[in-house]
């Protein structure tokens, strides 16, 4: 036995991961951050090179697959959970990544998302919101805010934006994490943790458009501030955050207020512990709602739950179905029931 | 009156049964189909229901009929008129007497032939005393009285008892067609078998029909169909839904691939997706989709993934599938697109046949974006077409659109079932080294097919997608030369299909004064017409096509043959018109009918003797 070779896979690095195409993304977009970030994560991740398999719609985010050097699928506008879904059936041992951006998920593609969160089908799906429309040129998205103005709003957006994190919960979402893409390790980290969930893992990032909508989350990013307006979370810890973590989150009848340590004799033991297995949502979604100037933005696993995934569902009932079958070919079926004989 | 008298032979006759929606109509036709199947005779059913799941009880509206030819000899279609109309109340009979030939029988159900049902028919007097039924023999049979005295005594309610007055009906029509009730009675006790009541109540209500037409003699003697001298062989009965269902079980066998099927419901196609559900133990898996568009989508997903994707529709639904399949198109993997078609624009006629989707599946998608387009022409080789469908997906590489419709997919027929072994090879196109480096977008030589190379395969990771690719490379490519060089190769690798099918058919005369050419499920009209064409002595040959794009190569050498060509199809001309663009060196006679009906005979027969 000791003469035996273990053939161990060499280890893989994030080269081993970029194709050879040259990235045509605008100089200085959040996406390039968001690219070196799964390039660094899938390493990390123990799988094989060749079950990697990124899945995407259409915008400027969906170009990903192209750069990435594992099985791509660059899809059509919206539909890439609905392909991702058949991937992940028809060979569940895939990693299965979806790509996509607020327009692509939210607008033309929402209803594939929400059955795709609901039905927990084992992908993770990354959703680059930077709350424009950038591939079409300028145009407001569902997630872009009232007053915005753009190529088709030019008096102020109108619609009230969509949530993609309470969209997610609603739909039954059993994992949400926020992210930025300011912040290289967190997303690296985010990226690792939601491949081992089981179930459908969807990861907002907050990616900024340098053209066409600048700074959108530079309430949240910006230099001076971000600290106060951060919430890292991190699951059975305090959720306390500002420069100094004196600042914490505390429930004030049916709503979160933001509270700091020393006053008024608040102690660390008044700040709320963050909890992201509770299966209630009621927390995860006030969580999710909250923004500046008046709260921070919550970022990390706000939600990860256990329950069961559609493709596990999918192969108990083949089992099942194997246990009860009374036949076990084609031929056996065409011979099956009522058949009669003619001379 | 117990004089016994001897059955008269007839060679065929065309039965239909109508009634409430409620009131079994297809669960009687079905029945008597299938013991007429067993007794040997050669069939056709034809099923029409209103869209409606129940509209008011007793209105025209609300008519579920069940039409099936039987017959000694070999029958093509359901036939044009029935024979014999068995009316459960006064609507079944305003709506279906249209159907029934001068001088052919009527059983009534006397009981609804009161005031109250004839005015929820529109009757304003009753057509059993006004003279309008002279043309016909009238059988007045009391049957849900006598279903009712029959089941005294049976602990049911007084609902449940009435339902079973179709078992009566059925009953009666056993005995008139000399069958016997042995096939209903095995259903029967299979059915309901944990509510064994039922199977009480069922088998009385069919004894005392049986026994009531015996005694009665309405009709002077009862008729026997004896046998059809059928091909020798194992039979089942099958309609063209279950036909296409199982084909595509046994080519995904066949070509060793798990059968992915997306759908979202939809007349005619759902029974299709019921099907294919009862069979996970054959590594089927179903999706019934969020949508018509997730649908084809997830089907997309499971062929990139090796898995053989199918998805179905009818048109509405296939309006919706085109941007995926022109994606399927770029990709170049397989896909198989089901459209049972019914009748449109829009939501249309849902219950009810049309050929109107030709269009739709040559061209229904953006830019230059050629499928395969097949259809077949009879409910059993629905099974022979899908699998062909298979084949080509597979081995080229490219989306086939599979036209069926819902006359073919409710209709039935007994069908001779093939072993397994005996079906066509499927290879699909693994990519093997032999030195060669993988690129995405290389291609075999004669189908300009590439390789199907899914995720989980070491060492070939490559990307995909709906960009322009870049000939052999795949790499995302807006180079006008090499765009021109992609749509033609798309093109050329659908027209090489053209080398991997088998010449057209013709039936019939080979040359002489007129071609019918069809396709679809026109096919057993337009062969009784022609039939009795030839008896009568006219020189006619009959094309009825299946294999639509690429169509086979001997096509315009068969048309040379013929004086005239004539065009037959339930649109407002499709085919023609697609026929006008490929050989536009011929004149095309058309038949054309759009009611949601099928030919009759007498249509096309017409409409012959016009060009003759």
């Amino acid at each position: 036995m000791s003469d035996q070779i273990i053939d161990t896979p060499p280890k893989l690095t994030k080269k081993d991961f970029s194709s050879d195409q040259m990235v045509r993304w605008c100089p200085g977009c959040g996406d390039y951050a968001i690219l070196s970030a799964i390039q660094n994560a899938l390493p990390q991740i123990p799988e094989k090179k060749e079950d990697f398999v990124f899945i995407s719609g259409i915008g400027c985010a969906a170009r990903f697959p192209y750069y990435m050097n594992t099985y791509g699928f660059h899809t059509i506008h919206g539909r890439a959970p609905a392909v991702a879904t058949g991937v992940k059936l028809s060979n569940p041992k895939l990693n299965v990544w979806e790509i996509t951006g607020d327009g692509d998920a939210l607008a033309i593609g929402g209803n594939h998302f929400i059955h795709a969160i609901r039905r927990n089908v084992d992908i993770n799906i990354l959703l680059f919101n930077n709350e424009i429309y950038g591939l079409t040129k300028g145009q407001y998205s569902p997630t872009s805010r009232i007053g915005l103005i753009t190529k088709s709003t030019p008096m102020g957006g109108i619609e009230r934006p969509f949530s993609a994190g309470e969209l997610a919960l609603a739909a039954g979402g059993t994992f949400f994490a926020r992210t930025i893409d300011t912040n290289p390790k967190l997303m690296t980290q985010i990226f690792v943790d939601s491949s081992q969930h089981r179930g459908t893992a969807l990861i907002e990032i907050l990616q900024n458009c340098v053209i066409f909508n600048d700074k959108a989350h530079g309430a949240v990013t910006n230099k001076e501030n971000k600290d106060d307006f951060q919430l890292h979370l991190t699951h059975g810890e305090p959720m306390l955050f500002g420069t100094d973590r004196q600042k914490g989150l505390r429930l004030s009848g049916f709503k979160l207020e933001v509270i700091t340590i020393g006053e008024n004799g608040i102690t660390e033991d008044d700040v709320l512990v963050h909890d992201a297995h509770e299966k209630d949502s009621t927390l995860h979604n006030m969580l999710i709602r909250m923004s500046p100037p008046y709260f921070p933005m919550a970022l990390g696993i706000i939600r990860t739950v256990e329950d069961r995934t559609y493709d596990e569902l999918v192969e108990l009932q083949y089992q099942q179905s194997l246990e009860q079958a009374s036949f076990s070919t084609v031929d056996e079926l065409l011979q099956s029931g009522n058949t009669w004989e003619v001379k | 009156m117990s004089k016994t008298t001897t059955p008269v032979e007839l060679e065929k006759v065309v039965i239909r049964f109508a009634g409430d929606s409620g009131d079994g109509m297809q669960l009687t036709g079905s029945q008597f189909t299938f013991t007429s199947a067993m007794l040997g005779n050669d069939l056709a059913t034809f099923p029409d229901f209103p869209a409606e799941i129940r509209a008011p009880q007793g209105t025209v509206e609300g008519v579920s009929g069940f039409q099936v030819q039987i017959g000694k000899v070999d029958i093509y279609t359901p036939g044009d008129r029935a024979d014999v109309l068995v009316a459960m109340n006064p609507a079944a009979l305003k709506s279906n007497l249209n159907w029934v030939r001068e001088g052919g029988n009527i059983i009534l159900d006397i009981d609804y032939f009161e005031d109250r049902n004839l005015k929820k028919a529109g009757y304003e007097t009753n057509p059993i005393d006004d003279g309008s039924l002279d043309d016909y023999k009238i059988i007045e049979a009391p049957i849900t009285s006598l279903t009712k005295t029959a089941l005294a005594g049976i602990e049911l309610d007084n609902k449940s008892i009435i339902r079973c007055k179709n078992m009566f009906a059925l009953g009666m029509m056993y005995w008139l067609f000399d069958r016997t009730s042995d096939e209903t009675i095995k259903f029967l006790e299979a059915k309901f078998r944990k509510k064994p009541v039922l199977i009480e109540a069922n088998k009385k209500a069919l004894n005392a029909g049986y026994n009531y037409a015996r005694t009665i003699r309405a009709i002077a003697s009862n008729y026997v169909i004896p046998p059809a001298s059928i091909e020798a062989g194992t039979y089942r009965h099958i309609s063209g839904n279950q036909a296409t269902a199982w084909g595509l079980l046994a080519a995904a066998e066949k070509v060793g691939r798990k059968l992915f099927y997306g759908s979202y419901p939809i007349t005619p196609a759902s029974d299709i997706l019921h099907e294919l559900t009862r069979y996970k133990n054959l590594g089927v898996i179903t999706l019934q989709a969020e949508d018509e568009i997730a649908a084809v989508c997830s089907s997309i997903g499971a062929s990139y993934a090796g898995q053989l994707g199918v998805t179905a529709s009818a048109g509405p639904g296939i309006a919706l599938k085109g941007e995926a399949i022109g994606l399927a198109v770029m990709a170049e993997i397989p896909l198989i697109v089901i459209d049972v078609q019914r009748g449109g624009p829009s939501t249309g006629l849902p219950t009810k046949t049309e050929q109107a989707d030709l269009n739709l599946a040559l061209y229904g998608r953006n830019s230059d974006s050629p499928c395969i387009v097949i259809a077949p022409s009879t409910p059993a080789n629905c099974f022979d077409y899908i699998y062909e469908a298979v084949r080509l997906t597979v081995e080229h590489m490219t989306p086939v659109m599979f036209l069926s419709d819902g006359y073919l997919a409710n209709g039935s027929q007994p069908w001779k079932f093939p072993k397994t072994a005996e079906l066509a090879d499927i290879t699909a196109p693994v990519f093997k080294e032999n030195g060669q480096e993988f690129q995405p977008y290389l291609r075999d030589p004669e189908k300009q097919s590439r390789y199907w190379v899914t995720p989980g395969m070491p060492g070939l990771e490559h990307r995909i997608g709906g960009l322009e690719k870049e000939e052999v490379t795949g790499n995302v490519s807006y180079d006008p030369q090499n765009h021109q060089k992609m749509i033609d190769i798309r093109q050329e690798k659908v027209d090489l299909v053209a080398n991997f099918i088998p010449g057209q058919d013709i039936i019939g005369d080979e040359s002489g004064e007129l071609l019918v050419i069809g396709w679809g499920s026109t096919y057993g009209s337009i062969l009784s017409a022609v039939k009795e064409l030839r008896k009568e002595g006219h020189k006619i040959g009959m094309a009825h096509i299946n294999y639509i794009n690429p169509l086979p190569k001997n096509m315009s050498s068969i048309f040379a043959n013929y004086n005239n060509l004539l065009v037959c199809e339930l649109n407002a001309g499709q085919m023609a018109g697609y026929l006008r663009t490929k050989f536009p060196e011929f004149k095309y006679h058309q038949l054309n009918k759009v009611q949601g009906l099928p030919f009759t005979i007498t249509e096309i027969k017409e409409r012959i003797n016009s060009i003759i």
